[in-house]
């Protein structure tokens, strides 16, 4: 029997790793946009796991939003993506940085 | 759950929207291929129709309906008029610009409508899935619009940027609600203070935590801000516009739905939060602002300075804070606009008029631009009797009243380092000799409502009262 805690815990862990990968990851946006997706799965997880845990069916209809939205971002982060290559010749994070946050 | 026509009625604003933006979609695609003026100018008529029909809603006290996923009260409907107003205005503003530089098309028009209907479904967010649907409609669209040059690269990097960033927010938001919703078994914001309880304990200190950065974040504000000055600078100009202005109203109404109205009783925890994260921004937006050589990344950080202060009017945590943090909110969007419409109509073909020396002895050149200017910067430094003026007094009253007083100093101090840069752009227009430019386009109607934003910076400073009173009567308790 899987108990609520130990899915916290792979949640969280889902959570750490997306964005250990987002702030770490030094070479590619297509693995940013994987690891923003993740972000926003283990949030599902979560979703998933306590609507089983307290009998409420809420929280697994917010989850089908979360997945639209999720295509919906996507897909916009990919096109973003393909007007940047066309400029840039290039998918590579380090060379971004034209502009200085 | 059943529905009666009279809850259909009330959620008016957004059915328009939404079957507007549809009529405005095919219209473009039948009517004004050859032609996207004639695009542009349904949609300005669509927003003032808008804008009439928001403000003519008659509410006159709080109503949740559909299932407790919307509620219509008297700040939705303020809300939902500004932000068409204020959208009309951008769009009025865009118009030249967008045909100079060969992106007036009417996608521009749609994403602008799609960003507008998202404002309105946050204003009236009474669920934690209305108000994630309509942060996300809000932020894809605005991430569309930011990439929407097709051919500029530093408008696809600056993009790129925010749309990660916001995806992390959004990621944030999210998980932050769902420890909420595994706490209290809810996703309604009205049922979230009950169910709580009096000691909620570390797993709410977390939830609250990722909320509350997901908040500063669609805000801007430090140590999230680190979009607002890429976006500023290599987004079209008019797309800068639009992250600029009328989703200030959306992060206003987020923020007061989501913290001061679903987890009021929970005020000491996330004030002490947004308490650290408004001083910083007051202090750093200022202090990097008078570094900057270009007028849009001064604005920017002066965007990030003055979200401090609309958070230190949720700090305060009592109604007379959060109607002062309205208020604020109202000013600042009005002043913006202005603002960037000035940048708009210096600019020409192949000549963006975004650093500071474009606008050195702007006066000699153009007395009108350079007028409107002057009450811009006067007001947003907060001299009396321009409008910003009464909004830092607003805050600050309110920053007393519940006992801030060093948050209070902090933001007295940090207006007067503000005031320099703002009155440096000043100086420039007025003192200095204007550098060899070609001469400014006529534009005669944006010039006309120029005039007028900038006379309503003047006169809302001259007579707050009506606005004032309007703000503290929209917020129970202000």
């Amino acid at each position: 029997m899987i108990t609520l805690q130990q899915m916290l815990w792979l949640s969280g862990a889902l959570f750490a790793i997306a964005v250990a990968g987002i702030f770490i990851n030094r070479k590619n946006i297509i693995l940013l946009l994987m690891c923003i997706e993740l972000l926003l799965l283990s949030a599902n997880f979560n979703f998933v796991a306590f609507s089983r845990y307290l009998g409420n069916i809420d929280g697994q209809v917010f989850v089908f939003f979360v997945l639209t939205v999720a295509a919906a971002e996507a897909a916009i982060g990919l096109a973003i993506l393909v007007v940047l290559f066309r400029e840039r010749r290039s998918i590579n994070v380090a060379d971004i940085s034209s502009l200085k946050g | 759950m059943t529905f009666t026509t009279n809850e259909i009625w009330l959620a008016l604003p957004e059915i328009y929207l939404t079957t507007a933006l549809c009529v405005v979609l095919l219209f473009d695609l039948f009517f004004a291929t050859k032609n996207p003026g004639r695009t542009a100018t349904l949609t300005l008529l669509v927003l003032v129709v808008g804008a009439v029909l928001a403000s003519r809603q008659v509410i006159a006290d709080r109503q949740v309906i559909l299932g407790g996923m919307y509620v219509a009260d008297r700040l939705s409907s303020l809300l939902k008029t500004g932000a068409f107003l204020f959208t009309a205005m951008a769009l009025f503003y865009s118009r030249d610009y967008l045909a100079r530089r060969g992106i007036q098309k009417g996608e521009y028009y749609v994403l602008s409508l799609t960003a507008l209907l998202g404002v309105l479904v946050l204003a009236s967010a009474a669920n934690m899935v209305t108000l994630y649907v309509g942060v996300e409609l809000l932020s894809l669209s605005l991430y569309a619009l930011v990439a929407f040059d097709r051919d500029s690269g530093v408008a696809a990097e600056a993009a790129m940027k925010y749309f990660v960033l916001g995806a992390i927010a959004s990621g944030t938001l999210l998980y932050g609600m769902s420890i909420l919703y595994g706490m209290t078994g809810t996703l309604d914001l009205g049922a979230l203070t009950a169910r709580l309880g009096d000691s909620p304990g570390l797993g709410f200190t977390l939830a609250i935590a990722f909320i509350v950065s997901a908040i500063a974040f669609k805000f801007g504000a430090v140590p999230f801000h680190m979009w607002v000055p890429d976006v500023y600078q290599g987004a079209p100009t008019a797309s800068a516009m639009m992250v600029a202005t009328v989703p200030k109203l959306a992060s206003f109404a987020m923020a007061f739905r989501f913290l001061a109205e679903g987890l009021m009783a929970q005020t000491p925890q996330w004030s002490q939060m947004l308490a650290i994260l408004a001083t910083v921004s007051v202090i750093a937006g200022n202090l990097i602002a008078i570094a900057q050589t270009s007028l849009l990344r001064m604005l920017a950080y002066s965007a990030i300075a003055n979200v401090g202060f609309i958070l230190f009017g949720f700090v305060a945590g009592s109604g007379a804070g959060f109607s002062s943090a309205l208020y604020y909110t109202i000013a600042y969007v009005l002043m913006t606009l202005a603002a960037f419409a000035i940048v708009l109509i210096s600019s020409r073909d192949g000549c963006e008029a975004t650093e500071l020396d474009h606008f050195k002895g702007l006066h000699q050149r153009d007395p009108l631009l350079a007028g409107a200017m002057a009450a811009v910067m006067f007001s947003t430094a907060g001299v009396p009797p321009f409008v910003g003026f009464w909004a830092k007094l607003q805050i600050i009253q309110a920053l007393l009243a519940s006992g801030h007083l060093t948050l209070a100093l902090i933001a007295v101090v940090a207006s007067v380092v503000g005031a320099f840069y703002y009155l440096r752009v000043v100086w420039l227009m007025y003192f200095e000799a204007p550098a060899e430019q070609p001469p400014l386009g006529k534009a005669p109607g944006m010039r006309l409502v120029l005039a007028i934003n900038a006379l309503a910076v003047l006169a809302l400073g001259i007579m707050p009262e009506q606005l004032l009173a309007l703000c503290r009567q929209v917020i129970p308790g202000g």
